[in-house]
């Protein structure tokens, strides 16, 4: 190995310390142009990501900055710098570290920009606003190193494809810049590091042991779990007895909504008072970082959290992970477990808690692949035009550029190595001029050719396009505040807050309130007693159960019977067997049946979540058109489950595959799935801005909703840019039709209908999923008559609505 | 029919589901808030380049409601343009257009807040217009009656069996109607705001514009 510089050698000599192998090998490859780490959580992964800086810092002098770390957490960034401050420190390096993010001050900021740090913590974003600048070249000229922790995360975003972009700029400027990816276990370490490396430049990969392999089971309860749902609420003794076994527990939950029942319940069962925390996306940032706090100091014997707490901090004394409801994935199953024992030889303990009984199934699945290291994965295609578009906006704003540079400059990020110069130009296109088939704006043009040159027509957009960095789509959030008190309490979805009325109850932050009234744009609410609240419908990200993962749960319904499983899951499944049929692999089961007014259609196609959610709008779609009336659809990872005014007698009439595919254009067009992406697409594009709370609030008559342009466009303009993007969007994540054709394909016609009384043990479920899709068509006038006619004869209105004056 | 009857101040009108108001008596339609070259506006202010087709499907709108009514005179009850420099910058094809639309036909505009002043298009332009026992004008006034007018763009949102669906919308009392807006790129206010409560009295009728104009007790 290298020898490590005296300063550092001491340091590691005083603790009685050595570097790990991969610490020293990571030290050895320091001068390679890109290397990839594989590490597991609490080996010592930053630090050996951080030697080799510190190892050339401590050799010689260096003006400016020399080492950028990115990581997709500003919390992690914050830590890091602690972190870090405490070894350079000791180590007695006159090493200048600071962290950079939304949170900085403008002051810090500035002082950044003009004197930089030798080492800056900082997130993609902000990354990419620094970029933006005039003096980027300035800043970054003699930048040595960029680190990227938690890679494997940020690779499966747009944050990614923005940071790659980011990275080639970065190397423009700095020829001499090495890459290092720091990543949790993957399934396919190549595809990271093709990402992370200048493309074509190789890229070394490096892994550190492993670790012992980790202890997963199921959580042992008495009782049984429910039909349906997802709180998991059968289970609370059980989990209050394993935290009272441990000293930390983590309880992930996939949703905010689940946790948000879960820890409700949690409290009440919690009869001895043992100190348990929730953490999650929608509560506001001083709940968090209260909860944080207290999980440092090791007040808290349990989290429960979602995906919030999935990366980075390496905090508290974690030695028990605790998962509630399917994982649908195998791999963050994995990396899950990896946040239980930091301490790096000993075996990480997890346990799965299935949230109702078909979870039973798929966690036994998942136990299974989990144990055989069976990881899943899908490659994700190439860096999407979107942000590409937002790149080149970015880009306009530091200052003039070639196309041709440019071009060949983003050819160097691994999403964008294969991109062509007919889409770079119409990027480019779309951001000089919109990209219209109307070639409308020639007085306006955003960005205008001159002397060869792009550059911005009006520097004062640059402000503008700043304002709308980011490629993170949030939702239209609400404050909710306690009346009176004003105390935040979270963020609910526009959506959620406008289908309360006064008095109905909601959970946030554990505890269940009441809603008053909108104001403005806060919900006030009152604390309530009540134990049973109306939940609140906070969209949690979802992910598809993985391919891999299906085919095992499939194979696991045909068996004849199911030894392995809980007897309460066995006699479920026999009773579906004997009340209607359980899906088999090689089959379509559909099932048809009247519930609560309405007529269901669920049909069991295991295709994961975005494809059985494609399904839904496709099938909903040819209902509308033969008159059945359908009204929404909900979809799960193996099922879909339509309704409507009129029953559905053979699902085959509706299923044949190459209708499906022949419907796939047209219907593609106008469906909320679209607009929501194509909204999406429009703020990172910078098409649209995201809006503001207070540009909301001022001018809500000015502001009108992005379907509108989607209608527009689909009009005049189809083949616009960003209708390709969106469709091609909508291809690849939500609708994932390529597991619709491996459907057909299996089943190859083979669909069994079945006319049932009521709701079948295995659709049961379904009618509690969150996620609704509403179809506007004929039902929408049907429903939409009843109702105004109804509401007329209530107030005392006559039939033909004329005032009685 | 795709509107629906009511009475005003004894004139029987109806409110079209497209969101225009037509008074067959009178032969008049009426329609508020086209908020023409609104995207041209949009780039010239703040460097957005919104579809630029949003004025041509305005007037393709308004086009199909004037050969289904015959109307033999238009009020265009004010923010007709988005501002008068979008007005003039009109391309030529869109001005033609709204030529053709005017001919034969008498054409009334009513200055709004975003075009306050005369533009050199054809048509008469006024501050308002009383007409029987109507009058017409851009932004309603508190204790006047059998008032028409526009300007706040009003829609209603109602719950539909767990679903809400929110369109734009006439409102209605015994003093007045305010009618939603027709330009194509235009949003709306809640007919729940203040300034809506506050001017509408409380038997007032939301009419939601749609495929079929369906009328409901106004969502407060």
């Amino acid at each position: 190995m290298h020898v490590l510089p005296a300063p550092i050698a001491k340091w590691f000599a005083a603790r009685g310390w050595s570097p790990h192998p991969h610490q020293a090998d990571m030290l050895a490859r320091a001068s390679d142009p890109a290397t990839l780490l594989i590490a597991p959580t609490g080996g010592g992964k930053t630090l050996a990501g951080f030697l080799p800086t510190l190892a050339e810092l401590a050799q010689a002098p260096h003006k400016g900055l020399h080492t950028l770390y990115i990581s997709p957490l500003k919390a992690l960034a914050a830590d890091i710098k602690r972190n870090l401050l405490s070894p350079v420190e000791e180590m007695s390096l006159a090493v200048r570290i600071d962290d950079r993010s939304g949170d900085t001050t403008q002051t810090r900021k500035k002082a950044q920009r003009a004197d930089p740090p030798h080492i800056l913590l900082t997130t993609p974003e902000s990354l990419a606003l620094l970029l933006s600048y005039p003096d980027a070249p300035r800043i970054f000229q003699g930048l040595q190193r960029v680190i990227v922790d938690e890679i494997h995360a940020l690779a499966e975003s747009k944050r990614g494809d923005q940071l790659f972009l980011a990275l080639s700029r970065l190397q423009a400027l700095a020829p001499g810049l090495r890459r290092v990816g720091l990543s949790a276990t993957v399934d396919d370490p190549a595809a990271i590091a093709a990402l992370l490396a200048r493309h074509p430049d190789p890229c070394t990969i490096l892994a550190a042991d492993p670790g012992p392999a980790p202890q997963i089971g199921m959580l042992e309860t008495t009782e049984a779990p429910p039909w349906s749902g997802g709180g998991a609420a059968y289970a609370i003794p059980a989990v209050l007895d394993e935290v009272r076994r441990h000293r930390t527990t983590l309880i992930f939950h996939n949703t905010r909504a689940q946790a948000e029942i879960f820890f409700h319940n949690l409290w009440l069962a919690n009869d001895e008072g043992l100190p348990v925390g929730i953490h999650h996306g929608s509560l506001s940032r001083e709940s968090r970082e209260r909860v944080e706090a207290a999980m440092v100091r090791g007040d808290l014997r349990a989290i429960v959290c979602t995906g919030s707490l999935d990366l980075g901090l390496d905090w508290g004394d974690v030695d028990l992970v605790i998962q509630v409801g399917a994982p649908k994935n195998v791999k963050r199953l994995v990396q899950r477990i990896g946040r239980a024992n930091h301490r790096y030889n000993a075996p990480s303990k997890a346990l799965l808690v299935p949230a109702n009984r078909f979870e039973v199934v798929e966690c036994h699945a998942a136990l299974e692949a989990a144990r055989a290291g069976d990881l899943d994965g899908a490659p994700r295609g190439p860096g999407p035009l979107d942000v590409l578009c937002q790149h080149i906006l970015i880009r306009a704003c530091a200052g003039p550029f070639t196309a041709d540079s440019l071009f060949s400059e983003i050819l160097t990020a691994g999403p964008y190595a294969t991109l062509s110069r007919e889409d770079f130009d119409a990027c480019l296109d779309f951001a000089a001029t919109g990209g219209y088939a109307l070639r409308a704006y020639d007085r306006w043009q955003r960005l205008m050719l001159r002397d060869g040159q792009w550059q911005l027509r009006d520097p004062r957009a640059a402000s503008r396009i700043r304002m709308n960095i980011g490629t993170i789509q949030d939702s239209e959030l609400l404050k909710v505040r306690l009346r009176g008190r004003g105390k935040p309490l979270g963020e609910v979805e526009e959506g959620f807050a406008a289908s309360l009325s006064p008095g109905d109850t909601f959970l946030i932050g554990g505890r269940v309130v009441r809603f008053d009234g909108l104001r403005e744009l806060t919900v006030e609410v009152s604390p309530h007693a009540a134990k049973s609240p109306k939940i609140a419908v906070f969209s949690g990200t979802k992910f598809a159960t993985s391919t891999q993962l299906c085919q095992r749960i499939l194979a696991m319904l045909g068996q004849e019977d199911w030894p392995d499983l809980p007897d309460h899951t066995r006699d479920w499944l026999h009773l579906q067997r004997k009340v209607s049929r359980l899906p088999e692999p090689g089959r379509l089961l559909a099932e048809s049946f009247p519930h609560d007014g309405r007529e269901h259609l669920c049909l069991y196609g295991f295709a994961g979540r975005n494809a059985q959610q494609t399904l839904g709008l496709l099938l909903t779609k040819r209902m509308e058109e033969t008159g059945l009336a359908p009204m929404g659809f909900v979809s799960t990872d193996y099922a879909t489950l339509i309704w409507g005014l009129d029953p559905v007698h053979d699902a085959a009439d509706l299923l044949d595959i190459n209708a499906l595919r022949d419907g796939l254009d047209g219907w593609l067009a106008g469906n909320a799935v679209m607009k929501r992406s194509f909204r999406a697409v429009a703020t990172i594009a910078g098409l649209i801005e995201r809006m503001s709370p207070g540009a909301r609030k001022s001018g809500r008559q000015a502001t009108f909703s992005s379907d509108i342009l989607y209608d527009t466009l689909l009009k005049y303009d189809p083949d616009h840019l960003l209708m390709r993007v969106t469709r091609a969007e909508a291809m690849r994540g939500l609708v994932d039709f390529a597991r619709i054709e491996e459907l057909a394909d299996r089943t190859r016609g083979r669909i069994d209908t079945l006319r049932l009384p009521r709701v079948t043990p295995l659709a049961a479920p379904l009618l509690l999923e969150a996620g609704r899709v509403p179809v506007s068509g004929s039902a929408d006038e049907r429903l939409l008559a009843e109702e105004t006619a109804r509401l007329m004869k209530q107030a005392g209105l006559d039939q033909n609505g004329k005032i009685p004056l | 029919m795709n509107a629906h009857a009511f009475t005003l101040a004894g004139a029987e009108l109806q409110a079209r589901g497209s969101g225009a108001l037509f008074w067959p008596a009178q032969n008049l339609l009426c329609v508020s808030d086209l908020h023409l070259g609104k995207s041209e506006r949009m780039a010239r202010r703040v460097g957005a380049t919104l579809p630029p087709y949003d004025t041509a499907e305005t007037l393709a709108r308004l086009d199909a409601d004037l050969a289904e009514t015959r109307a033999e005179t238009v009020i265009c009850l004010g923010d007709s343009f988005d501002d008068r420099e979008a007005a003039h910058a009109l391309p030529h094809s869109e001005k033609i257009w709204i030529s053709r639309l005017q001919a034969g036909r008498r054409w009334v505009w009513i200055a709004g807040n975003h075009d306050p002043g005369p533009l050199d298009l054809g048509g008469a332009h006024l501050a308002e217009l009383p007409r029987g026992p109507l009058t017409f004008r851009h932004v309603a006034r508190p204790g006047q009656a059998g008032e028409v007018s526009g300007h706040y763009h009003p829609k209603a949102r109602i719950s539909l069996r767990g679903r809400t669906i929110s369109r734009p919308c006439f409102l209605i009392d015994d003093a007045r109607v305010i009618l939603p807006a027709y330009g194509t790129y235009t949003g709306g206010l809640r007919s729940s705001s203040e300034a809506l409560a506050a001017l509408m009295c409380p038997e007032a009728v939301a009419i939601l514009t749609g495929p079929s104009p369906r009328p409901v007790p106004m969502p407060r």
